[in-house]
């Protein structure tokens, strides 16, 4: 039994993420908090993200989360979703802002030129749908989870991780972009597990039974 | 590859799925929760409500409506009906919507598709436009049902929400729409060239061919159909293998 802390810091509604990790662990309680003691006293972390990054930073920043963030992605089962992936790297071309620095790396906009179908026609940003995730490296979170399962997407900007080694997947959408990173006790994602059916539900089970 | 996205639609009326019937009568077609689990279960990519209640006494139950859902079924849900100001677009995406659908609002006051995207995010608004052919290759926008002309050129319409920040692009044929007789297939290709944001086509799928020529014709990025599904003719599963041996890549 654990207790998970799902960080909210005004940015988007946590209840899809909260109410489906409540689904896969039913005995482990779920907390939605904008309390830095709380996400520091948690055995687990989710820190999710909707919206566009500038502002997510900003709104993390104004209710004084960074520490506890930054502390909590040292040492215990941390979780990236969305933006919430985005924002643990150095900096985002939407807007031009600075991450949280944890990973060394870059965020993307989807080049133009590049969202061209193989039947030329136009791929359409945001990238919005099921697409198929391809694993890099093997991991625990992919535990029970076929190699190219599809989980849905909804995005424009992607993670350009300097570090090849820490891409745990990949996925292809005009050009292939890094889907999920995994280091020590960090998985962060691009997609959203909240909303991708079986595969998603069974990556959120992976995540609370996951000792780093 | 991405996906091409098959999204059942539910009318729901206080807070029940309606099926109409003749265009006139509404018939109870049960509990939205268990009409959106059995489509999870087929393989919906994603789910599309429309609150069609009538009282406006009785519009907040869509909130209730989309809490149980989204407790439950762990795939997109996105709600439609009388979205009128950015409040309505929070109270939705509080109660668990992920996409918020905007009709005669925008049409209205164009401004509010910008505030709400700015808000929330371009990824939570949709924009749905009805059309109907005015001249060969010409559609106008319509709204309420279809009764009322806007004057728009639906084309420049769908380039102008893209710019204010729409995320997304419900295309609804008026001309079709109940005729079963198979998308506008010329409006959903030319929008869906006209702007860079996913066109979701809707509008008069009366067979699981019409889908699929929504996608190799029509280029929409996904398909929305209600009847074909509610009255047990196809299941969503059907559809996608009969999409995916037309060569179109669904999740199946």
């Amino acid at each position: 039994m654990s207790r998970v802390a799902i960080i909210d810091y005004g940015m988007g509604n946590l209840r899809s993420v909260a109410k489906a990790i409540e689904h896969v662990a039913t005995s482990d309680t779920v907390v939605v908090t904008a309390d830095p003691a709380e996400v520091l006293s948690a055995d687990r972390v989710v820190f999710p993200g909707q919206g566009a990054m500038p502002d997510c930073m900003r709104e993390l920043d104004a209710r004084g989360l960074r520490p506890a963030v930054l502390e909590a992605a040292r040492n215990k089962p941390f979780l990236g979703i969305c933006i919430g992936q985005q924002m643990l790297f150095e900096h985002s071309e939407e807007g031009n802002v600075p991450g949280l620095g944890i990973f060394k790396g870059e965020v993307r906009r989807f080049p133009a030129e590049r969202m061209v179908a193989a039947d030329g026609s136009r791929l359409k940003v945001p990238h919005m749908g099921w697409n198929e995730v391809w694993h890099k490296q093997a991991h625990p979170l992919w535990a029970g989870i076929d190699d190219g399962a599809r989980f849905y997407y909804v995005h424009s900007y992607y993670v350009d991780p300097a570090d090849p080694a820490i891409v745990a997947a990949s996925t292809d959408y005009g050009i292939p972009f890094t889907g999920a990173v995994a280091q020590a006790n960090i998985f962060a994602i691009q997609f959203h597990p909240e909303k991708s059916a079986q595969a998603g539900l069974q990556l959120l089970s992976n995540f609370m039974s996951w000792k780093p | 590859m991405l996906a091409k996205r098959i999204i059942p639609c539910l009318d729901v009326s206080a807070g029940r799925v309606v099926k109409g019937v003749n265009f006139v009568e509404l018939r109870d077609a049960g509990d939205p929760v268990e009409v959106a689990r059995r489509y999870d279960e087929q393989g919906a990519d994603e789910i599309t409500f429309l609150d069609i209640t009538a009282s406006s006494d009785d519009r907040n139950i869509i909130l209730h409506v989309v809490e149980q859902v989204a407790e439950q079924v762990f795939i997109p849900l996105t709600v439609g009906g009388g979205v009128r100001t950015v409040d309505d677009v929070r109270r939705l995406l509080n109660a668990g919507a992920d996409k918020v659908s905007i009709n005669t609002a925008a049409v209205n006051n164009p401004q509010v598709v910008a505030d709400a995207s700015g808000k929330v995010g371009s990824q939570c608004i949709v924009v749905a436009i009805d059309a109907k052919q005015v001249a060969p290759g010409k559609w106008e926008v319509f709204t309420h049902g279809g009764r009322n002309r806007t004057g728009l050129d639906a084309i420049e319409w769908a380039r102008k929400v893209e710019s204010l920040g729409a995320g997304e692009i419900l295309l609804t044929s008026m001309d079709r729409d109940g005729t079963k007789n198979g998308f506008d297939l010329g409006l959903t290709r030319a929008v869906s060239d006209a702007v860079a944001i996913p066109v979701i086509a809707s509008g008069g799928v009366g067979s699981l061919e019409h889908l699929a020529d929504g996608v190799t014709q029509g280029r929409a990025d996904a398909v929305l159909a209600a009847s074909i599904f509610h009255f047990g003719e196809h299941t969503v599963r059907e559809a996608k293998e009969l999409m995916r041996a037309r060569g179109i890549e669904v999740r199946l």
